[in-house]
């Protein structure tokens, strides 16, 4: 494709790799909306922008980054869009190509918007891809698909899922988002908030994902965490003072804030209390403490995250781990799982009970969690742990080996590995 | 878009209405017609159903045509009616649905474009 003719002139082809980087960022979500807008077509527009970025990534590093990525992208994109249509009205004879051809303009020149009260495309997107009309699992990985921009192999390791799975959820989910009639906009004002619960959990799916270290062994994606508070600070924008966009913008705030913590030079999980809290961002915890600290109780979702980010603050204002006010935590904890009765976070809470109020205590609340969390690693490894400090070496081991077989992740299995040497060299 | 909307419910419920609870039960019926427009939806067509247990099943092997009592109803959930609507997407459908009768489950199945 042709340099473009604007005569500004091209960044030098040496930048094109971290251009088409910060225009895969800047732009997908943005050019997959825009085009659906138009052809309301997903699947089409989802093809045409990855060809363009495919294009892009032929082009750039030889001809040099065009001077406005993002237009020469709308453009590659809409003229691959046009094609696909043209050629799907010659297969079906249905309509001579000049009709295709000005419905195509006059759908790109009126872009009826409906969802004008939300003007950003990405966001629209969302709403779109947590329809609730799909799927709970598939609107995570359309979000991952079509809002972000990742491929099928990221989404694959994102989810834990196996890759044809995967790939097969994501094509299941892409068939029935073109053919269910499912709208490309943001609900009506009246029927929005109900719609709030379904986007802010898929958002906090997305950050989650980042932080989970895949199985390929590929660290954090700290920037779906980027992405997820972008999201969720656009969505805090368009309807100001919602509390499920608050409390989960205040939540990720203040996780985020560790990110760069998380992992030591070679990769490896750093757990909280070893981080060094000198890489924390203060910045950004205490935009995360400012936003928590306008919200109330409230109900459902929202007070979930609302506990779930009083956890994470009274994490990110202790000033060394041995500070850490454990028993706030652990009665924050309790809030949380009787809110949710949620096996997880039991085990975050006999976790913090440990800590509080010694690791027999927090024993007594790991029973019958492996009944409740099969095939999940960490219960045995939080009981191996607790063991290992009771003094009850040989009963950790045996927790860490059980945990070893269940592990996933490279990086987990490297920790646990430790741990059950500790735990042998301790018998 | 062209959508059908498949109304499932138990046939139990229009059997053993009274007079006036199948009176309210066309009303909504009614209201819902009245109400589609506003939704952004045409109403196509749409018909009310008799029980199953009045349908005859009818299956083409060559020539010969086998014709039997059915479907057999293993369901407390049968297809009771249906609507044909012209409707922008799903979404001014599943509103238009707010008119109808609390008692059916609706399934929203937009028409296969042949064309």
């Amino acid at each position: 494709m042709a340099r473009t003719s604007d005569g500004s002139g091209g960044a030098h082809p040496a930048e094109a790799g971290p251009a088409l980087e910060l225009a895969w960022r800047e732009h997908w979500g943005r050019l997959v909306g825009l085009l659906i807008g138009q052809t309301a077509r997903p699947d089409v527009a989802e093809d045409a922008v990855a060809d363009a970025f495919a294009a892009a990534a032929r082009t750039w590093p030889t001809s040099g980054v065009p001077a406005s990525p993002g237009a020469w992208l709308l453009t590659a994109a809409r003229r691959r869009a046009l094609d696909v249509l043209r050629s799907e009205a010659v297969r079906r004879r249905k309509q001579p190509l000049m009709v295709v051809d000005t419905e195509l303009r006059e759908r790109a020149a009126a872009t009826t918007d409906p969802g004008s009260h939300l003007a950003d495309e990405r966001l629209r997107l969302v709403f779109t891809c947590c329809h609730p009309a799909l799927a709970p699992e598939a609107r995570v990985a359309l979000t991952l698909r079509f809002v972000v921009g990742l491929d099928v192999a990221d989404i694959t390791a994102l989810l834990l899922l196996q890759e044809p799975t995967a790939a097969a959820r994501l094509t299941r989910a892409k068939k029935r988002l073109a053919a269910a009639g499912i709208p490309f906009v943001t609900p009506a004002p009246d029927r929005l908030d109900e719609r709030l619960d379904v986007v802010a959990a898929v958002l906090y799916l997305v950050f989650t994902a980042g932080y989970q270290p895949g199985p390929r062994d590929r660290g954090l994606r700290v920037d779906l965490g980027d992405e997820a508070i972008r999201l969720a600070r656009l969505l805090d924008e368009q309807l100001p003072g919602r509390p499920v966009v608050r409390s989960l913008l205040a939540l990720m705030l203040l996780q985020h804030s560790r990110r760069d913590a998380r992992l030591d030079s070679d990769g490896a999980l750093v757990l909280l209390p070893e981080q060094d809290r000198g890489r924390w961002h203060g910045a950004e915890i205490e935009a995360g403490l400012a936003v928590l600290r306008d919200l109330g109780p409230a109900s459902g979702l929202a007070e979930e995250y609302r506990l779930q980010a009083l956890i994470a603050a009274e994490h990110a204002t202790a000033p060394t781990a041995a500070d850490t006010r454990w028993s706030v935590v652990a009665e924050h904890y309790a809030a949380l799982e009787a809110h949710t009765g949620s096996p997880v976070v039991r085990l975050a809470r006999a976790v913090a009970v440990a800590e509080a109020w010694g690791p027999a205590a927090g024993l007594v609340l790991l029973d019958g969690l492996d009944d409740a969390l099969p095939h999940h690693h960490r219960p045995p490894a939080v009981r191996g742990e607790l063991l290992l400090r009771l003094g009850r070496a040989e009963e950790a081991a045996h927790e860490f080996e059980r945990a070893l077989m269940l592990v996933r992740s490279d990086t987990e299995r490297r920790h646990l590995e430790d741990r059950a040497a500790a735990a042998a060299r301790a018998v | 878009m062209r959508f059908v909307v498949l109304m499932h419910g138990d046939e139990a419920v229009w059997r053993d209405a009274s007079t006036q609870e199948r009176a309210a039960i066309i009303d909504q019926h009614t209201a819902f017609a009245a109400q589609a427009p506003q939704r952004g939806c045409t109403l196509v067509g749409g018909e009310a159903l008799t029980d199953v247990a009045v349908a005859t099943m009818v299956r083409r092997h060559g020539d010969h045509l086998e014709v039997t009592e059915g479907p057999l109803a293993e369901s407390v959930e049968q297809l009771g009616g249906f609507y044909v609507l012209e409707a922008p997407d799903v979404d001014a459908v599943t509103e238009a649905l707010r008119e109808l009768p609390e008692h059916y489950a609706f399934e929203i199945r937009p028409v296969l474009d042949l064309d």
